[in-house]
């Protein structure tokens, strides 16, 4: 996907472009309201995370400004205010959802994904693996044209699977990947995940080895 | 909010008593210098016809071949008795003896002078009399003899008169009292209406109507209103600031923890040394930890501020929470749970829309937070006994045998929050907004035991 990060604080855009990159990502960062209008205008978005206190103005006026010129890139508002002053007029002034910092990067993926379903728009990168096609926008899977349906977090492992076939994953990395850090889980509860996805990728091509004290690959058969 | 003033007196009173003592002692006056006026000019006059009556008879006395003979003409008598019935005396008298007349009459000692009257007041047969003697001298055989003439009256008729007179003086005072204090009721009345109509103005106000006051006053009150406008514009300052604050620190406080967070979250997926990836979960935990602890300090500081001048508007209860049920629907589903929400019929209740959200998002964030996965969590709108009621159930397990009460005390926690993240202020902030509203906290196990059924009530009027 390719998104538009319009964020003043230096710092924290360089992590939020690293941490998208590594999902596979195509990030634009731009640090003020006047250079987020000159990428919008040239470039096509599937998302734009915008941060709504900016140095030349507020993150407001350029949410207005892209709603007026009925631009259809969805916008998704990353807001450091109190929520209780500013929550209503985000979603008044046409953001589709908005994320209160800091937050988590799976429930930014999580609200990516459910305001781009809302928006009924089709993915246009998606991705095959052996009979595999997924749709990482609508969370969609299908294998030899037949649709199969996911949990979240099953959709999420074969996700991570999917973005590095054949890397191998430690059984820790997935936990991160699949469980919020506050939440107390063993590394057995990734073997239930897994085997899961086992079941739902029988017979399409791909399978997910287990390689011993190093964790779980996605390969072809 | 409403806060005791200290009263002392009423500017009404005080002012109508000054002006009704006042009407009082100026009609006490009146009814003196009336009084005063009316005795003197009655005695005045009396005097007149008494020196009259003695002067006709003293031009009456004459020497007549060597005699002194007085011829009193009947006038002279008459003309007293048409001012009352009060009995007269007279007396004519040479320094040899009484002429004639009453010889015991008591008469003022010799006049000084010829033709000048002496006026005396005297007791005579047990009555009060007033008298005037004159004298003139007459030449009998060659020789000056001074004749001197008295007349006295009784005074009973004059005191009757002077009685009528001082009732009609009495009754002049007390209608000039009462009326004087009709008008003072109505002139204070009236000079403490731009007082009340201010007041009015003033108490007619929404809670955030924080401008000047406009409307004309007295020049007396101008400087109160002056002092008023410059402390409502103090305080309108000073709320703009601390909301300004609020959201100002949470913008100082959330920026830098969200780059460490994303920082720590970039470098966990890029690190493999399993003592490292320990260090900084913990780490990503603790900041999780302070930034929600931050954002419920804030949210908490806001809601407050907010509930201390509610401002109420037509709230969509139902919308509000199948919209919170919406959002939230991302996060559950990490967690692989199901959010189902359920209302059919739409409610609407009067309050603050942003804190009813707050409320009940505190609330989903805990019964989110707390579930396990798989399970699920449900949210209702609904009307029951009279109430407008947000109910929240999750299948967390629910909880055991605590003082539920306790749990919307601030900063307390659950037993079973050990494991998770949190500040301990989501139910203070629901029971806080729910109380502002007139509603309450209603913190139960679900009927069916395996977890915990929180419920925001409001009485619907």
């Amino acid at each position: 996907m390719r998104f538009l990060l319009v964020e003043d604080n230096e710092s924290l855009a360089n992590a939020i472009q690293a941490r998208l990159r590594l999902d596979g990502h195509a990030v634009d960062h731009a640090p003020d309201a006047g250079t987020a209008c000159a990428f919008s205008d040239t470039t096509d978005y599937d998302l734009i995370l915008l941060d709504i206190m900016l140095p030349d103005g507020d993150g407001r006026s350029f949410l207005k400004n892209h709603r007026d010129n009925r631009k259809e890139t969805p916008v998704i508002v990353l807001t450091a205010r109190s929520e209780v002053s500013d929550r209503v007029g985000m979603l008044d002034l046409g953001a589709d959802d908005y994320l209160t910092k800091p937050f988590d990067f799976s429930e930014l993926e999580a609200r990516c994904r459910a305001v781009l379903r809302r928006r009924g728009g089709g993915s246009s990168n998606l991705r095959r693996f052996a009979n595999l096609l997924f749709d990482p926008m609508a969370g969609t899977l299908s294998s030899g044209g037949k649709t199969i349906s996911l949990r979240n977090r099953e959709l999420r492992l074969l996700e991570v699977f999917l973005n590095a076939p054949d890397r191998i994953f430690s059984k820790s990395k997935l936990v991160d990947r699949l469980f919020s850090y506050d939440e107390e889980v063993s590394e057995n509860a990734i073997e239930v995940y897994v085997a899961r996805l086992r079941k739902h990728l029988a017979g399409s091509g791909a399978e997910i080895t287990t390689v011993r004290g190093l964790g779980y690959r996605l390969s072809l058969e | 909010m409403s806060a005791t003033v200290n009263v002392s007196g009423s500017i009404r009173r005080r002012l109508l008593l000054q002006l009704m003592g006042s009407a009082a002692l100026l009609a006490a006056l009146l009814f003196l210098a009336v009084l005063g006026f009316v005795r003197n000019v009655a005695e005045e006059s009396h005097d007149r016809i008494l020196l009259a009556s003695a002067t006709s008879i003293l031009e009456s006395v004459s020497v007549q071949s060597g005699e002194i003979t007085a011829d009193i003409p009947y006038a002279a008598l008459s003309m007293l008795g048409n001012v009352s019935d009060d009995r007269v005396f007279y007396q004519i008298a040479t320094p040899a003896g009484v002429l004639t007349g009453y010889a015991d009459l008591p008469v003022a000692g010799p006049p000084v002078q010829p033709g000048q009257p002496l006026f005396q007041t005297a007791r005579y047969k047990a009555e009060s009399i007033r008298s005037v003697t004159l004298f003139r001298r007459l030449s009998v055989e060659g020789a000056p003899v001074a004749v001197q003439v008295s007349v006295a009256q009784t005074r009973s008729g004059q005191a009757a008169l002077l009685a009528q007179l001082s009732w009609s003086a009495l009754y002049l005072g007390v209608g000039f009292f009462v009326l004087a204090s009709g008008l003072a009721f109505w002139s204070t009345q009236s000079s403490i209406t731009p007082l009340r109509s201010l007041t009015e103005a003033i108490s007619r106000r929404g809670p955030k109507d924080l401008r000047p006051v406009s409307r004309p006053v007295p020049s007396e009150m101008s400087p109160l209103v002056s002092s008023l406008n410059s402390f409502i514009s103090r305080l309108q300052t000073s709320l703009a600031r601390s909301e300004d604050f609020i959201a100002e620190a949470a913008h100082r406080v959330r920026t830098p923890l969200a780059t460490v967070r994303a920082q720590a979250e970039v470098t966990l997926m890029r690190i493999e040394n399993e003592n490292k990836r320990t260090s900084l979960r913990e780490m990503i935990r603790a900041i999780d930890e302070s930034s929600r602890a931050a954002g419920q300090l804030l949210d908490h500081a806001m809601v407050s501020f907010r509930t201390d001048s509610l401002e109420l508007e037509d709230v969509n209860l139902t919308e509000l929470a199948r919209d919170l049920a919406e959002r939230l629907q991302p996060v559950a589903e990490l967690k692989d749970m199901s959010l189902h929400f359920e209302g059919q019929e739409t409610i609407r209740l009067p309050g603050d829309g942003i804190l009813l959200q707050n409320a009940v998002r505190n609330i989903l964030d805990n019964a989110i937070k707390y579930s396990g996965r798989d399970s699920e969590v449900w949210i209702r709108a609904v009307c029951r006994g009279g109430c407008a009621c947000i109910e929240i159930e999750d299948q967390a397990g629910g909880f055991k045998c605590e003082d539920t009460e306790a749990l919307t005390r601030r900063f307390v926690r659950g037993a079973n929050a050990r494991n998770t993240t949190g500040s301990g202020l989501g139910l203070t902030i629901a029971r806080e907004v729910a109380e502002a509203h007139g509603g309450k906290l209603i913190i139960e196990n679900s009927q069916t035991g395996t977890g915990a059924c929180v419920t925001l009530c409001f009485p619907l009027h």
